[in-house]
């Protein structure tokens, strides 16, 4: 089953509105330390099992409440991430992690950012090899210079074909050579390794007459997201 | 109480019950903090830019393959697998950002900032680049084309940021010490 939003809170190239850069002199690598706890526990989910792939976290967090996604910062997206995973995975249940929270002190009714499915997906296998780099038997389909116009249609679930640039028409810069696929991956179907090419995309052909002059954005796109142009 | 500490609370909570159940280590916290506060870093990263700026052999290998390149280095630290290196010219200015999460290329720039993984950043940095930097106090002439990498799926960018005019008598040791991280993500110019 495909479950998630399609165009969720995650997806935030080019949305209006978010304005101020804070930028700390000298910051941290974490800032507390249940950042750091959060940081460890993601380990913690892959030798329970629960967490197989980077790509299934990503999408864990792309499912939590979107309200947190905004407002629980980084690592508070992270804790939501791995609580749904460890709830999906049965690794822990919902209650005993509230009543934990009660017993340390804390509030039953505060606004929790996991939200695990009652249908999630399984990914019932580890990487094939570590990280993602992966074969692929066919040949590329494009070569560096090509006109590409990627997907105009959103698709549920996991994607890395942001909003801002479906249905765009780019131009290869580079080929990468075959990948997981994270569309796939993300969902328990299969690494189902692809070939990743770098976009570039005009701020025209994004934006429109908006646009800032003399900017270009370059994206890494798998070939099922490309139609040629 | 404040929306960060419920999180810390919910944190440690979850935190003690994998602990009881055996699956992670009280210790493994302060593992990950030593790590990317000692060893993991922006550090790294200068080290090559320095490197690059004196050794023009290194510089042309570290532009054609950066995960070749960097080998020698021996980063610990996830999240590099394919590293592109992005060079800042007089008429050309880079900048990293991912809208759909946070990417980063972790081994040579260590954990990001917060201002990187905030909306207001991972929104702005494709639309309006030239705005964005401003407010970083980064005024770009108009005739300098911005390119932005969104780094939308396994490969890091990192920018390799242009020397700094008055650092003709340095050595690479004090070479490294003036990049900043700012630089090597695009937010400034040295």
């Amino acid at each position: 089953m495909r479950e998630g939003p399609v165009d969720g809170i995650h997806d935030l190239g080019g949305k209006m509105g978010f304005d101020g850069i804070d930028v700390e002199a000298g910051e941290p690598a974490f800032h507390a330390r249940w950042e750091a706890r959060v940081f460890a526990m993601v380990r913690a989910a892959g030798v329970a099992g629960a967490l197989r792939n980077s790509d299934q976290f990503r999408h864990a967090i792309e499912r939590i409440d979107p309200v947190a996604y905004l407002t629980h910062g980084y690592y508070g997206r992270w804790l939501g991430g791995i609580e749904t995973l460890l709830i999906e995975a049965g690794v822990v249940d919902r209650a005993r992690i509230d009543d934990r929270v009660v017993a340390l002190g804390g509030d039953r009714q505060a606004p929790v950012a996991a939200r695990p499915s009652a249908h999630p997906d399984v990914v019932a296998y580890w990487p094939t090899e570590p990280h993602s780099r992966r074969p692929v038997a066919s040949a590329p389909r494009f070569a560096p210079g090509a006109a590409v116009r990627t997907r105009a249609t959103p698709v549920s679930g996991h994607t890395r074909l942001p909003a801002y640039a479906r249905g765009r028409l780019g131009r290869i810069t580079a080929l990468h050579g075959g990948w997981v696929f994270p569309d796939s991956n993300a969902h328990g179907r299969g690494e189902a390794p692809r070939h990743l090419y770098t976009v570039a995309f005009e701020g025209a052909e994004l934006w429109g007459d908006g646009a800032e002059p003399g900017t270009r954005v370059h994206l890494d796109l798998f070939e099922d997201y490309l139609e040629v142009s | 109480m404040s929306e960060s500490s419920h999180q810390a609370l919910r944190a440690e909570a979850l935190e003690s019950l994998l602990v009881e159940q055996g699956l992670l280590q009280p210790e493994a916290v302060d593992d990950v903090i030593a790590l990317y506060n000692e060893r993991v870093g922006p550090m790294n990263g200068a080290r090559l830019v320095a490197r690059a700026w004196i050794d023009p052999a290194f510089k042309a290998r570290l532009l054609a393959d950066g995960t070749a390149a960097i080998a020698e280095f021996g980063f610990e630290g996830a999240q590099t697998e394919k590293l592109v290196v992005v060079e800042n010219r007089d008429d050309v200015h880079n900048l990293v950002v991912c809208t759909l999460c946070s990417c980063y290329p972790w081994a040579v720039l260590g954990l990001p900032p917060r201002w990187y993984k905030d909306p207001a950043y991972r929104s702005r940095a494709v639309r309006e680049p030239r705005a964005l930097l401003r407010e970083f106090g980064l005024a770009l002439d108009p005739d300098i084309e911005i390119r932005v990498w969104d780094s939308s799926a396994e490969v890091r960018y990192m920018v390799l940021p242009q020397r700094p005019a008055d650092g003709a008598a340095l050595d690479e040791a004090a070479l490294a010490a003036r990049v900043t991280r700012e630089a090597m993500i695009g937010v400034a110019r040295l």
